[in-house]
């Protein structure tokens, strides 16, 4: 039983987020800052699977989350809606309820693509120099988007809340809720089924030491490749769906501030645990929206913040830990057959 | 048709000429050493044999197949396991992770069976962990099984170190220096550890080892290398009164 109890846990959290929703007992700022917390949710703990688990240093995050936010935003709009940039729609506004989630998909294919941009040169460095380049990533995707004017350039690209409404033309309820939690909740059980297996776990030897991974038999080069991809590509749903609760989307909203905001969550919640970075993304999404009022001063109080936790707890809330190693007793609920390093 | 051959290895750091025109046989089952003073190249010869490097010339092979200009993984695959000077396991993981990490270069499921947890995955996950579990009964790890690696004690990370090269089944294991570090009893325990292993695990074991009662006692065969260049081979006895090993490691006597 107790094997199923983060599943339930889980599928009531969603039941009631989906169903306050939809009886609007949540206001349409609740609501908002919900989905941004399932977003950060995907954001930190795909980053956590290089920066935590295979111990590279990747900051470009946003990078991959503008790939996927652009692909999804001008297809969907070029699919289901009239208007200047596309001319008038392909497809039936109404299909978008079974497409949305492909097209998600698709972006977040396309993102995972542009994350071999830095796979194929991890083979051969490492640490400060690959850190350089999945910076210099994130600079190229941003500054590409903003020199391609018919898709907005740098005013941004928008168009996709009438995809939305063409969804809850369909059927009214809370579309984006719906899909950003599922994604969420599919986000973290891939990675944690990944890092649990005998395959994923060569990451983790990655991190501990190359050499003996790649002599004890570990194909790291495949290795590489499959968590680059599997961290952007996750990134680039993330991106696609972040963009369809907003509605718009402008290449600023993706530069180096946004991955620094993801890196900030794997670091708040702990390098190598993923229910840390679940946490993180919960108090981190929350904090900024309590220290909203403070206005420019917000990104005063947040390094702030992140310097007294290096200084006082450097692994970060949970590093290289999950919850119930910190407290056994939520064993006895979420109790895993992994035992200690499996469990959320 | 030999087990494992190294045919006029040679390698070249820039100008230095770290190995050269290194040659060995084995027909399967020996268990030989390879001694030299410090910078001899003995584990550059141990790189180039698990592609960590690539040899400037010569072949390497085991039952015939060529290990030369191939990833580390994929030699290791082939049969050939080794050990680390300094013990290089990965120390943030627990000593059954450790082993289980080890089964990569023969995993048949991908990256889709592990996202799914198909019946594939789950069938090979289970054989993964009765092997783990077998091979740390077997060399008396049992006990800790779930401690972090990096908290054994060194005898007992040398242990795993060798469980861990073992899972591999190789047919040729590799030491570096197993014997580093310990104190006498441990030597004791490591001689008959390697001599029990090869006999249980039916290997051939090729050795670096710089500690002369651990060669001289284990050892069936030594080769000596100065500067790249083996300079003797032979018994243990041989060795011991060869002029030529005596010069390399104490210096020439002045006339």
């Amino acid at each position: 039983m107790s094997k199923y109890s983060l599943t339930i846990l889980a599928g009531l959290f969603f039941v009631l987020a989906v169903g306050l929703s939809w009886t609007g007992t949540l206001s349409s700022y609740t609501q908002l800052i919900l989905m941004f917390v399932g977003v950060n949710i995907m954001m930190s703990s795909s980053l956590n699977l290089i920066n935590g688990y295979m111990g590279e240093f990747s900051c470009g995050h946003a990078g991959f989350m503008a790939v996927g936010a652009y692909t999804t935003s001008l297809l969907t709009v070029w699919f289901f809606t009239t208007g200047s940039v596309f001319g008038s729609n392909v497809l039936p506004p109404a299909w978008a309820v079974a497409l949305f989630p492909l097209i998600l998909l698709f972006g977040g294919v396309i993102a995972a693509l542009v994350g071999l941009l830095v796979a194929f040169p991890s083979f051969r460095t490492r640490g400060d120099y690959l850190a350089i380049i999945t910076l210099a990533v994130n600079f190229i995707v941003k500054s590409a988007i903003e020199n391609i004017q018919p898709i907005g350039g740098a005013r941004g690209f928008m168009g996709m809340g009438r995809v939305v409404n063409g969804m809850k033309a369909v059927a009214d309820i809370p579309w984006m809720m719906i899909w950003t939690w599922i994604f969420a909740f599919l986000t973290v059980l891939l990675i944690k089924r990944f890092v649990s297996s005998t395959y994923g776990k060569g990451i983790i030897a990655i991190r501990e030491d190359e050499i003996a991974a790649e002599i004890m038999g570990v194909n790291t080069r495949r290795a590489k490749m499959v968590a680059f991809m599997l961290s952007s590509g996750l990134a680039g749903l993330a991106g696609g769906l972040f963009a369809h609760i907003l509605g718009y989307i402008n290449p600023g909203s993706f530069g180096i501030m946004k991955s620094t905001e993801a890196l900030v969550m794997v670091y708040l919640g702990g390098m190598g645990s993923l229910s840390g970075s679940v946490l993180s993304a919960v108090l981190f999404t929350l904090l900024l929206e309590i220290l909203r009022p403070l206005q420019l001063y917000k990104w005063v109080v947040v390094p702030l913040i992140l310097i007294l936790l290096m200084l006082f707890r450097t692994e970060g809330l949970l590093g290289h830990r999950e919850l119930t190693d910190v407290f056994p007793r939520l064993k006895r609920i979420f109790g895993s057959r992994e035992g200690a390093h499996g469990a959320l | 048709m030999a087990l494992f051959e190294v045919r006029g290895l040679t390698h070249f750091f820039g100008g230095l000429r770290a190995v050269s025109d290194f040659n060995l046989t084995f027909e399967g089952g020996e268990l030989m050493g390879l001694i030299g003073p410090n910078g001899a190249g003995k584990t550059t010869i141990f790189n180039l044999i698990c592609g960590v490097y690539h040899p400037t010339q010569g072949e390497v092979r085991i039952e015939g197949r060529n290990l030369v200009r191939r990833y580390p993984h994929q030699v290791t695959a082939m049969g050939v396991a080794r050990t680390f000077q300094n013990i290089r396991l990965w120390p943030e993981m627990t000593v059954l992770d450790n082993i289980r990490v080890a089964h990569n270069y023969k995993l048949s499921y991908g990256f889709l069976d592990a996202i799914f947890q198909t019946s594939r995955y789950r069938r090979e996950e289970k054989g993964i962990d009765r092997k783990a579990e077998e091979v740390l009964e077997i060399m008396g790890l049992r006990d800790y099984t779930g401690e972090l690696a990096k908290n054994l004690p060194y005898g007992l990370q040398r242990k795993v170190e060798i469980a861990r090269a073992l899972v591999i089944r190789p047919k040729l294991l590799l030491l570096d220096e197993p014997s580093a570090g310990m104190n006498l009893g441990e030597k004791e325990a490591l001689i008959g550890l390697i001599r029990w292993i090869r006999r249980e695990f039916n290997l051939t074991v090729w050795l670096i080892e710089h500690e002369m009662r651990v060669v001289m006692n284990l050892c069936e065969k030594i080769q000596v290398l100065d500067f790249g260049e083996t300079i003797a081979q032979g018994k243990p006895a041989e060795i011991q009164s060869n002029p030529r090993v005596v010069e390399a490691y104490l210096g020439k006597e002045i006339d």
